[in-house]
């Protein structure tokens, strides 16, 4: 038989690249964190602690952003060789991705709206 | 029965929904009820419904999916193109005080219906089918990643279709061109149902859109056989991996956008109306950042078929195919960096249309690239002008104007006078058709034989084709004229007479084109009743270069009885000029999964709860629902999911393939 051309066994390179598990006390580590990124909001806006309505809202979005982090490492078990590194290429993309969507669209929207909203000259209302 | 009630039962729905009072579209519904019950019966009467459901209906076979997405695509291609055809009509007749021969209310459907439905239920079925066919078969792989997932993507896109196909009989299509900007699309400007079928149907297609998206991804990613580095893929293969990339990055944006769009209509929300905070302009963006990548998934795959067929039909290696490669992942990520070309006109003001301008006109580098590239591998090549090869160079000539006028309305202070115009009509139309329609008759031709063992017919063939081209032309190229002239899309009446001879050319371009579908239809049928004169006994009609070309005609279930190990790019082109030689013996039992009927209950499903929403029909959209997570609960249960292929069927399969072969010698 031709062996050169062929593959003996065709279901041996399906699990290249393997998959991480977690250990419990990871498991732990990110629950605990996502509890206290979550608790932290909770309680800028229960207790009103920051002076302005809009520094309590960035905040926020930065805790969002760690908490997905904190995710995608503790729960998605992402690292930079998991599946051969396409996890990693997937997570770079898809970066890329939201933010040309979000910037493009905050740049276009903002000036769309100072462009066209004649009302807004107007009354001064935002 | 008091009203209260029925309106609970019926929601909306009543005997006034019924276009009665449309005399076309009742004559239309007297055809296709005839027509239909004249297939039911003979499905019947020739008992082949079991035949359907077992073979067909519920396979997770990726060949079979594949060829059901071509026949649904090619159903709708003739809904599509009578709505083309009344455009045609009425715009050729609605001048000197003629109001022609369809009023407002049912014009604007039909042009949103066309848009619609040769997107979403033309284009898209066309291009997944023939991924879904052929790239397993190129990456030697035995069927796609998640076999179940693509039969019920499959049918998630048919229940999208069935939707916009009821909306001809019950009820309406939206009025608001194909895609839907508020606030003509908020219920206050559209409060009929219309918009609710156009947001179901795209929902319900697009969650099969999606999954088939990750489902090749994976394949492609992990299902590649042994040597077939990324470096090593055919170009087809690197294609769809691209245009699979966007699918799954662009589609979730459209599925928000609309659902947004729907919490709008249906719970009073503010994301889109014009007061209270919301802004239309928001949809609009937010929806190009889905319909710019979209073209892009339309089009990257009919660019890996010309490049398939350019080489094959050469006798050549592709030219720079890494260049290749690389311009395609270029186009991928330029692609999400053009989206305001479609509303330069909305004000966004002169640095950011310059921005948006300027990468429009890059991703043409790119794209040019690749014609180069095609053309270099003709170059000194010894040409086959077979059929796929004629669809190649119609495409390339066409391209390239339509590349042109592309770049003409990247400009702009161009697209200030031209947007909206019919000239954007005719670039997109160049293209569209140009590009995706000619690449998917290229691949349908080129591996037709390749699905039923037998080639299409190449007289009715080049009928078909010289109809499409010459067709096309006369159909678009006044419509370059009259957008230069400031014709405005979507007129139903004209007042300048002057205009008429450039609407009655292109509907006569048009009915050319009607004759090239006709003779595509007539070359299926002619080419099934010559099939054993067209017979393929090779597997390898055209001496081709990639390896679904290395297995029988129609593929055995498993494709390849063993799993070949690639060591070149042209990986069939490489085995036989090594000498290959087919193994005989060693069969082994082949591992596969099993059908199932749990895809097309649970898209049946969606689409009542879709159809539900669409008329308020709430108990019907509740039960669909629950009953939806109930048999998707329920299918985990089963743990008949897979089979072993016995070695005495695979050895009684291999050796009617050696007498075969033998045969043709």
């Amino acid at each position: 038989m031709n062996t050169d051309t062929h593959a003996a066994n065709a279901d041996d390179h399906h699990h290249e690249g393997g998959h991480a598990h977690g250990t419990f006390s990871s498991y732990v580590l990110g629950f605990v964190l996502s509890v206290v990124l979550t608790a932290i909001p909770f309680w800028l806006v229960m207790s009103g602690a920051l002076p302005s309505k809009q520094i309590t809202a960035l905040v926020i979005m930065a805790f969002a952003v760690v908490q997905i982090v904190v995710h995608m490492i503790y729960f998605l078990h992402m690292n930079t060789t998991s599946e051969n590194g396409w996890s990693m290429m997937a997570l770079i993309f898809t970066i890329v991705m939201v933010v040309i969507a979000l910037s493009g669209s905050l740049w276009v929207m903002s000036h769309l709206n100072s462009n066209m909203m004649p009302m807004h000259q107007m009354s001064g209302m935002k | 029965m008091s009203p209260d009630l029925l309106k609970l039962i019926f929601g909306r729905l009543g005997f006034e929904s019924l276009p009665l009072h449309e005399p076309i579209v009742v004559g239309t519904f007297a055809v296709v009820a005839l027509g239909g019950a004249a297939l039911l019966g003979g499905l019947t009467y020739f008992r082949l419904w079991g035949y359907l459901w077992r073979e067909w209906f519920t396979t997770v076979d990726h060949k079979r999916i594949g060829i059901m997405y071509m026949i649904l695509g090619i159903v709708m291609l003739l809904r599509g193109f009578a709505d083309a055809l009344m455009m045609r009509g009425q715009q050729m007749l609605a001048f000197n005080g003629s109001e022609g021969y369809l009023n407002a209310h049912h014009y604007d459907q039909v042009f949103t219906a066309h848009g619609v439905i040769m997107i979403f239920f033309v284009a898209m079925p066309l291009v997944t089918g023939l991924m879904n066919y052929v790239v397993p078969l190129q990456i030697g792989a035995r069927d796609v990643s998640f076999p179940f997932l693509n039969n019920f993507s499959f049918w998630m896109t048919v229940g999208g279709a069935v939707l916009v196909m009821a909306s001809l009989f019950i009820g309406e299509f939206a009025r608001t061109g194909w895609l839907a900007y508020p606030p003509l699309s908020n219920i206050g400007y559209s409060p009929d149902v219309g918009v609710d079928y156009y947001i179901w149907a795209l929902q319900v297609a697009g969650v099969g859109t999606t999954l088939s998206g990750i489902n090749l991804i994976c394949t492609i990613v992990k299902l590649r056989c042994p040597g077939m580095t990324m470096m090593k893929m055919p170009v087809f293969t690197w294609t769809s991996l691209c245009t699979n990339v966007l699918i799954v990055a662009s589609f979730p944006v459209l599925t928000v956008v609309l659902a947004l769009l729907s919490l709008d209509r249906y719970v009073g929300t503010n994301f889109f109306t014009n007061d209270f905070g919301g802004s239309p302009m928001m949809y609009v963006n937010l929806i190009w950042i889905w319909g710019h990548p979209e073209v892009y998934i339309l089009v990257l795959p009919a660019f890996g078929i010309f490049s398939e067929v350019t080489s094959t039909f050469s006798g050549k290696r592709l030219f720079g195919y890494t260049s290749m490669v690389y311009a395609t992942v270029v186009i991928t990520i330029l692609s999400y960096l053009v989206w305001l070309h479609h509303f330069f006109t909305m004000g966004s003001g002169a640095s950011v249309n310059s921005f948006f301008g300027i990468t429009t006109m890059i991703i043409s580098i790119p794209t040019g690239a690749k014609m180069f590239n095609w053309l270099f591998t003709m170059y000194r090549g010894r040409i086959r002008y077979e059929l796929p090869m004629m669809w190649t160079i119609a495409f390339m000539l066409t391209f390239v104007i339509g590349g042109m006028t592309g770049v003409l309305l990247a400009v702009p202070p161009a697209d200030f006078v031209l947007h909206n115009s019919l000239f954007l009509i005719a670039h997109f139309h160049n293209v569209i058709i140009g590009g995706v329609v000619f690449g998917a008759f290229a691949g349908i031709t080129y591996w037709f034989p390749k699905a039923f063992g037998f080639k299409l017919d190449p007289f009715w063939g080049k009928m078909s084709f010289w109809f499409w081209v010459t067709g096309f032309y006369l159909a678009f190229m006044p419509l370059y004229v009259l957008g230069l002239m400031g014709v405005t899309r979507r007129l139903r009446v004209f007042d300048d007479p002057s205009l008429q001879i450039w609407f009655v050319i292109a509907a006569i371009g048009a009915g050319l084109v009607f004759l090239g579908i006709l003779s595509m239809l007539v070359q299926f049928a002619v080419s099934f009743l010559r099939r054993e004169q067209l017979k393929d006994v090779t597997g390898d009609p055209w001496d081709a270069r990639t390896l679904e070309w290395a297995t029988s005609s129609p593929p055995p279930d498993y494709n390849f009885a063993f799993t070949p190990v690639v060591h070149d790019n042209d990986a069939w082109w490489d085995m036989k000029r090594r000498g290959y030689q087919r193994p005989l013996t060693g069969f082994r039992p082949i591992h596969m999964p099993s059908s199932t009927g749990t895809g097309i209950i649970l898209a049946g499903l969606a689409t009542a709860m879709g159809f539900g929403l669409i008329w308020y029909i709430w108990w019907l959209a509740a039960l669909s629902f629950i009953a939806m997570l109930a048999v998707g609960i329920g299918h985990t249960f089963n743990y008949h999911r897979d089979f072993d292929i016995p070695a005495e069927d695979v050895i009684r399969t291999e050796d009617a393939r050696t007498k075969l072969l033998a045969g043709a010698k």
